[in-house]
């Protein structure tokens, strides 16, 4: 680069070098920005994120059932829970959580639990909203692909999933719609 | 450019008219005829040859297949299954790709453990054993993705299960997920993508081959004996050599890969994959092709925290730290020896590093849980990932530091003829003996 620069006087390089640099640094930055198109194109598009609200009609769930419907393309665990189920999800001590949250917090009406139905881990489907699937040590959801247990808050219990079961944005529309997003 | 580089008989006018414009003819005489390669070459130098002709393979048994597949969520399963149906010869077409991924692994598990072996990577080959570690990543890029274009239980759940790792990293994980995916789950947008990626990556793999091969015809290969060529007597050319010696090699080679495609098309393939993908029902049981197993119980076998990172960073960071604890194998291993035969102490933890992948190999396809012998309690899959994992990274981390400075190594050969051409100090005299091929 500074071949002929060998030459004990170095000063009279720096005027050079100031263009190189600043030259340099410019079609750097613009290169980067010209990236950015490319980068963001791969993010969700107008039509994908047009899907991230979903209504759902909750008349038909008794106590004790479970429904899962589908927002933004996964789905959404709706439990109606029992008095006992919610009784046992309230009283548990925050010191046996690995992610401590009361229950209060993760619903809106205690009877109702919402909660995205991806394991927090890696992704799977956890089982446990048919009553003849396994509902891990928790009586709540059991992750099949690593075994990771979840109570009937959604919460971790036991396993490599580091998070709680996501609460979802929503709302009550009315005392039978919900509007998950 | 020089008279020798032509061959005889007709046509010898053109080439000599392309050859003076565009020296290809002079450039293969020299890089494939008559290079000076190693006399002393053994069968697990086949590899590179075998390796090439994989990825010949993928490329054209993929561009065929590229044109009845169809990328879309709604159609991709359908369009597999109608290639291995009513496609002329469509499942021939695709049981050399998909058999052909695992043949490729195979022969490039036994190309880097040739390297490990015989010190291939050591001085000067250092940046040719990178390029390799580069190759295997990509590679391996190229086969996760791949996997997800049937849209089978497995391609979906193992796209989910594998981008969902980059959740992991602390406070932008979530967001690179999403721009992984392009939406909010593993879904066209995702399969579109990885469509076009498995398309792109094997032309990147072929680029990065030509500069593994150009850095080898510049160091030259590294042989059995690790010691470096010393004159003509020690090298031979690589045609007709070595062409003839790979070509039988790949003879046998793709006689093995034909026996698998013809005879047990699905062995490697899990059964679960034929089932068409659903965003709702995860399988009981998700497990990566073969050739990711050890990867996949390492990730597993890191099921606790480290201080402040959770267990499930941990996982990932140990994973991608399998691998890129290759990249650093020249300057980890301190012994100026380079082939194990000399090494005896080496030789014996290569030999342990090989059963250790094989056992996190075996490990990682069972879930962590389960017993490894029914009626013993205390023996948990997860217990043997423990082991493995630990063993493979203390193999890299501290065992070859340590055995470069203590172990003793044995006397060298004084060339690569000697052993060959008979003892005694002088192999200059020998040269005239009729050439013994090993």
């Amino acid at each position: 680069m500074t071949d002929h620069a060998s030459e004990p006087d170095e000063k009279p390089e720096s005027r050079r070098d100031f263009l190189y640099l600043t030259t340099g640094l410019f079609a750097g930055a613009g290169a980067a920005l010209a990236l950015w198109p490319f980068i963001h194109s791969m993010n969700p598009s107008a039509d994908v994120l047009a899907l991230s609200t979903t209504e759902v009609d909750i008349s038909p769930v008794e106590v004790g059932q479970s429904i899962t419907v589908i927002w933004q393309k996964k789905p959404v665990f709706i439990r109606r829970r029992t008095p006992e189920e919610i009784q046992i999800a309230e009283a548990e001590p925050l010191d046996d959580l690995p992610d401590p949250q009361t229950d209060t917090d993760r619903v809106i009406k205690p009877e109702w639990l919402v909660v995205v139905g991806v394991c927090t881990h890696l992704g799977c489907i956890p089982l446990g909203q048919k009553s003849t699937e396994p509902r891990g040590e928790w009586n709540g959801w059991f992750c099949p692909c690593h075994g990771s247990h979840y109570d009937t808050s959604g919460r971790i219990r036991k396993g490599p999933a580091p998070d709680n079961l996501l609460v979802p944005e929503y709302k009550f529309v009315d005392d039978t719609t919900l509007l998950i997003g | 450019m020089s008279a020798h580089t032509q061959p005889s008989g007709t046509g010898s006018g053109l080439v000599k008219w392309i050859d003076s414009r565009l020296p290809v003819f002079t450039y293969l005489q020299k890089e494939y005829g008559e290079f000076p390669a190693p006399r002393n070459f053994n069968y697990w130098w086949n590899f590179g040859a075998i390796l090439s002709f994989m990825l010949v393979l993928m490329i054209f048994t993929g561009i065929f297949l590229a044109m009845q597949y169809t990328p879309h969520v709604d159609f991709a399963f359908d369009s597999v299954e109608r290639i291995m149906r009513d496609v002329n010869y469509g499942w021939l077409l695709r049981y050399m790709h998909a058999n052909g991924a695992s043949f490729f692994f195979i022969a490039v598990y036994i190309h880097i453990f040739r390297g490990l072996y015989y010190g291939s990577y050591k001085n000067p080959r250092e940046l040719l054993w990178i390029f390799g570690v580069v190759i295997l990543v990509l590679m391996m890029a190229t086969a996760f993705m791949g996997y997800v274009l049937p849209w089978g239980q497995l391609s979906l759940w193992g796209a989910t299960v594998i981008t969902s790792l980059f959740s992991a990293i602390p406070l932008v994980g979530d967001s690179i997920v999403t721009w992984l995916w392009g939406g909010f789950a593993v879904d066209n947008s995702t399969l579109n993508r990885f469509f076009s990626l498995h398309f792109l990556l094997p032309f990147v793999i072929v680029g990065v081959v030509a500069l593994h091969v150009i850095a080898l015809h510049v160091t030259g290969s590294n042989n059995p004996l690790g010691i470096d060529p010393k004159g003509p007597q020690d090298t031979i050319p690589f045609h007709p050599y070595y062409t003839a010696k790979d070509s039988f090699g790949l003879a046998i080679w793709i006689t093995l890969f034909a026996a698998v495609v013809f005879f047990a098309p699905n062995f490697f393939g899990e059964p679960e994959n034929y089932v068409r993908a659903n965003p709702l029902v995860t399988p009981a049981e998700i497990v990566p092709e073969w050739y990711f197993l050890p990867f996949f119980a390492i990730l597993r076998a890191v099921n606790f925290d480290v201080l402040f990172i959770d267990a499930k960073l941990g996982g990932v960071i140990a994973m991608f730290g399998s691998i890129l604890v290759l990249f650093v194998v020249p300057w980890l291993d301190r012994s100026k020896v380079r082939s194990a035969r000399f090494r005896p102490v080496y030789k014996w933890f290569f030999w342990i590093l090989v059963l250790d992948c094989l056992l996190l190999g075996f490990v990682g396809g069972h879930p962590p849980d389960e017993k490894v012998f029914e009626g013993i309690e205390g023996l948990k899959f997860i217990n043997l990932g423990h082991l493995g994992t630990a063993w493979y990274f203390f193999h890299f981390l501290v065992l070859l530091p340590l055995l470069g400075m203590f172990e003793k190594t044995r006397p060298l050969p004084t060339s690569i003829a000697e052993p060959v051409l008979g003892g005694g100090q002088s192999a200059a005299g020998a040269a005239a003996k009729p050439m013994e091929k090993a």
